[in-house]
């Protein structure tokens, strides 16, 4: 996108006055100190103290450089279970998210009618209202051994990863429905017309015409449910039983063993897993139309 | 595109630089041998206008929450101090708050005192300017967790136990022991609660060292490594008979009431709260083992900004009147001998053993584990980062 955005300038006269290029610093030195000061910035005070250390009983950060910390995360046993449990966790949501998604969102944007349409987008967004705690608490009543859940069907899973899952994907769900129906409302419907003048079956057009313009759309939503689900630690102590994810083990480091250094190091893995979930998401060549 | 990457390379170095440039600074002052050597205030003044305090929920009120229940606003018409609070969650957000070095004073636990002891950030008290220390409760006062070499760094609040908690409708056996959540805990599989903390460890280690004194057991804060070892294994079989593990206590009062949980640790405020909702009928008891517990100590900020108002602050929460409403409002026993007298429940201090010196030895208060021994047995002590290593481990 950048690049696109510099060969336009390039090609334009190089007429930019002083007071146009003012101008321009204008509006991007605050997002661009922003980007550099705040958000690239805290990353690198977190790089630089996963390699320092601290006082074992005070809990002080000792300004010593060592490599023990990132061995540590990438020794320990603890760490590698919980670490494959967190990914794991993080991508069941997604898929799930986008079973979910994708046929609502081809409901939404190519079959109801206008008004059902407002209905359902209303629908979509409303829980997006209510604070998260409350939906959290609201899926540990419904799990309960005695609750709606077992009273409706006679099971429930009780607390724990499979209630973990459920309630992730009821949160993060509308974040994968809203760019899935967006990019279903961008497929024109001439296109659909088209192929099935040309003697496509239903499926067929689906599968060659649609998805291929949508899959950026569920690549965008998957990367909202995916990075939301990897850094997430709320919803797992209130309806993960015993269970803990990696936020939770960062948590535990941070603030009940006050050491910040070995958080820094542990809070690499879901920098790295997001990183990476990113480059597959590019390979897929999802990103180009976003 | 180079350009750019060589751009931000350099925008990262740069602010590598700042950050390392900035924190190399402020190294810390102590250094967990000794406690930095720092002077009580000598005489009390004026107050300064303004107090900043750490406390646990239910120890600063000020009538915000329930009108009829406030301390604080008297306080501040009394000594012309204006209060602020910072409602602490944890001891180790406590222990946190107080490194920023923006307040004055905090209600620390034990498990927290010693850590702010050691690390400087808090002063010795000079008792004599608090005239309501005389009659604290004596088995409160020069103990391992609030007081170093015989200064005494801070004045205790009010003190409670780790009680063992069963649902009456389920549990039938009215067990005494904390056998029913370790080593008998198969018979209620799937239904045992335990306390969310590397701290809970030592309620383990105290099980052990009834249960198996081969193992040498004799403090459950000073372990060795093979000691606290034994105590994670029984932490890790308990696993398998636990429904959840709870830190906040309206999760607790909730997963009884659902039926959860049904036995496990507690405190008698969340057992007094089941008995007010009437949902399900509890009991508590305090098992033969002996138990775990907390006493709360307002200490002073070594670089306290407002310490005459706070040495007038630990003298008002101390103060008959004033204890009695806060250890009724909070479930604990005062640590004021006097508060007795003013509790709105006459037979409140007997409930909570408030002035039972037998009661309060049988309790094995949180201190926090370091490699000198708190018991002064030795200095091959496993220290409290090791137990949150272990903690996780349990959690796996």
């Amino acid at each position: 996108m950048t690049v696109g955005a510099k060969d336009g300038l390039t090609t334009e006269p190089p007429a930019a006055s002083p007071r146009r290029r003012f101008g321009l610093a204008f509006l991007l030195v605050p997002p661009l100190t922003w980007l550099a000061v705040a958000y690239l910035g805290s990353l690198v005070v977190l790089l630089v103290s996963a390699f320092w250390t601290t006082n074992s009983f005070t809990g002080a950060v000792v300004h010593t450089v060592t490599g023990d910390n990132i061995t540590r995360v990438l020794t320990d046993e603890v760490f590698r279970t919980v670490t494959l449990r967190t990914v794991g966790v993080a991508l069941v949501v997604t898929v799930l998210c986008a079973v979910l998604a994708v046929p609502l969102a081809l409901y939404m944007a190519k079959i109801a009618s206008p008004r059902m349409r407002l209905a359902l987008v209303v629908a979509v967004t409303t829980p997006l209202w209510a604070s998260y705690l409350v939906k959290a608490y609201a899926w540990r009543m419904l799990f309960s051994p005695a609750g709606p859940l077992a009273w409706a069907t006679g099971y429930s899973p009780g607390y724990g990863l499979i209630a973990t899952v459920v309630t992730l994907t009821y949160l993060w769900l509308p974040y994968m429905i809203i760019p899935v129906f967006a990019a279903f409302e961008r497929v024109p419907d001439s296109l659909i017309d088209a192929s099935s003048d040309l003697g496509a079956s239903d499926v067929s057009t689906l599968r060659m015409v649609v998805a291929p313009m949508v899959f950026p759309g569920i690549a965008a939503g998957s990367i909202f449910t995916f990075s939301l689900s990897l850094g997430d630690y709320i919803a797992v102590t209130i309806v993960g039983g015993k269970t803990q994810l990696l936020g939770n083990i960062i948590y535990g480091q941070l603030v009940t063993a006050n050491n910040q250094p070995l958080a820094a190091a542990l809070s690499i893995i879901p920098l790295f897993a997001i990183v990476l979930y990113l480059l597959a998401m590019r390979r897929t060549g999802a990103l180009e139309n976003v | 595109m180079k350009p750019t990457l060589a751009r931000l390379g350099l925008t990262l170095a740069a602010c590598a630089a700042l950050v390392v440039a900035c924190s190399s600074s402020d190294t810390s002052g102590g250094t967990g041998q000794a406690p930095p050597k720092l002077e009580p205030l000598s005489a009390v003044g004026n107050g300064e206008g303004e107090l900043n305090l750490i406390a646990w929920a239910g120890y600063a009120e000020n009538g915000s929450n329930d009108p009829k229940v406030d301390w604080v606003t008297p306080f501040e018409k009394e000594s012309g101090c204006k209060v602020n609070v910072k409602l602490g969650n944890t001891s180790d957000e406590m222990v946190q708050l107080m490194r920023s070095g923006q307040y004055d004073g905090v209600s620390a636990s034990g498990d927290a005192t010693l850590r702010l002891i050691y690390a400087g950030d808090v002063a010795p008290v000079n008792t004599a300017l608090v005239p309501n220390y005389a009659s604290i409760s004596p088995f409160l006062k020069d103990k391992p967790w609030n007081s170093v070499d015989g200064k005494m760094y801070g004045i205790p609040h009010g003190w409670g136990a780790n009680l063992l908690m069963y649902n009456i409708g389920v549990v039938h056996d009215a067990p005494n022991s904390w056998a029913s959540v370790f080593d008998g805990a198969n018979e209620y599989k799937g239904k045992v609660t335990a306390y969310d903390s590397p701290i809970y460890i030592a309620d383990a280690a105290l099980y052990l060292s009834k249960t198996k004194p081969e193992l040498g057991i004799k403090d459950p804060y000073s372990l060795t490594s093979a000691q606290l070892d034994a105590a994670v294994e029984l932490l890790k079989a308990q696993k398998e008979n636990i429904s959840e593990y709870w830190s906040d206590y309206t999760k607790e009062v909730q997963a009884f009431e659902s039926g959860t949980s049904v036995i496990g640790t507690t405190w008698q405020v969340i057992a007094n709260t089941i008995g007010t909702e009437n949902k399900v009928q509890v009991n508590t008891v305090l098992p033969k083992e002996g138990s775990t517990g907390w006493s709360d100590t307002w200490m002073v900020a070594a670089k306290a900004a407002h310490p005459n108002c706070m040495y007038k602050w630990m003298d008002w929460i101390t103060s008959p009147k004033v204890n009695a409403q806060v250890a009724e409002y909070f479930g604990e026993a005062p640590a004021q001998t006097k508060a007795c007298e003013f509790t709105t429940e006459k037979d409140f201090c007997d409930i909570y053993h408030a002035t039972d010196e037998t009661y309060a030895a049988q309790i094995h208060y949180w201190t926090t584990p370091q490699k000198q021994c708190v018991d002064g047995s030795g200095d091959n002590c496993t220290a409290y980062d090791e137990w949150v290593d272990k903690w996780q481990q349990i959690k796996g």
